[in-house]
């Protein structure tokens, strides 16, 4: 995975998933949120699967994972752009109640440039 | 294209490979594919890959712990009937009705969410344990395709 993927924005750690995550992935994910954790003190974790088609049982495994490493401080877990199968499978692990859910909205602003907001979405 | 109700024909395949982690995406999509020609929807697609995932994940996480061995995968469509094996020769596991518990894991230090067999079980239609230690473990799954839509969550 590239380092593009994982940006911090003050004290939030954005994680672009990859298409497909399972276990093979699922701890090279899990590793490097550790180390931007440790070394970047980030509290809250953005988790986005925008790209995301596939994921098993490992995808909890990394949220919960780091749920318990940030939620110690007070920080949040944020999950954005999950299709159907990311949120079937969170939320048959009963994950779902520890994630706030973001949903990416693009629009055209009054200069005709596009602008990304976000919104929180009600699940 | 021959549709879902008359197919007729059975059809198998059979794949072994090495027990690595990055196998598991080609383990998944080798039976993706091979239902494939039964039109089945994006959800049954999605079941049938997770089921693998975790059961080919739990051969070589717990049944070789890592370490070298054969997986073996064996696929069978008998009508709208998909029948999948997923067996490796590694150490077994000692209690299966306690590793079926969902949330029991042997790994809790490694971020495993202990819900690989709650997994199989709620997105097959029949799961199957054999193990004996030593010896190794045995996985059936057996799913009909051609059945209900997404669930809304």
């Amino acid at each position: 995975m590239s380092q593009q993927q994982y940006q911090v924005i003050r004290d939030f750690l954005c994680i672009k998933m990859p298409k497909e995550i399972d276990h093979h992935h699922a701890e090279t994910i899990s590793r490097r949120a550790d180390q931007f954790i440790c070394q970047e003190k980030v509290n809250n974790i953005i988790f986005d699967f925008e790209e995301t088609d596939f994921m098993d049982s490992s995808g909890i495994g990394i949220i919960a994972g780091r749920y318990k490493k940030v939620q110690v401080f007070g920080g949040k877990i944020y999950v954005v752009n999950a299709g159907v199968q990311v949120k079937r499978i969170l939320s048959l692990s009963g994950l779902q109640q520890y994630i706030i859910w973001m949903k990416k909205d693009r629009k055209k602003n009054a200069e005709g440039r596009s602008q990304v907001t976000w919104k929180r979405e009600e699940n | 294209m021959e549709t879902r109700g008359k197919l007729k024909t059975e059809n198998w395949m059979q794949l072994q490979f090495e027990a690595r982690s990055e196998n598991e995406s080609l383990a998944r999509l080798a039976v993706a594919s091979f239902i494939t020609p039964l039109n089945p929807t994006l959800e049954e697609m999605a079941d049938v890959k997770t089921a693998v995932s975790e059961a080919v994940t739990n051969a070589i996480l717990h049944g070789y712990e890592e370490e070298s061995g054969v997986v073996y995968i064996s696929c069978r469509l008998v009508g709208d009937l998909l029948e999948v094996e997923i067996e490796d020769k590694g150490k077994g596991i000692e209690n299966i009705e306690l590793a079926m518990e969902p949330l029991f894991t042997t790994k809790p230090d490694e971020d495993r969410s202990g819900m690989g067999f709650s997994f199989m079980e709620a997105f097959m239609d029949e799961l199957e344990v054999e193990s004996f230690p030593g010896q190794g473990t045995r996985i059936m799954m057996k799913k009909k395709l051609g059945t209900g839509g997404w669930f809304e969550v």
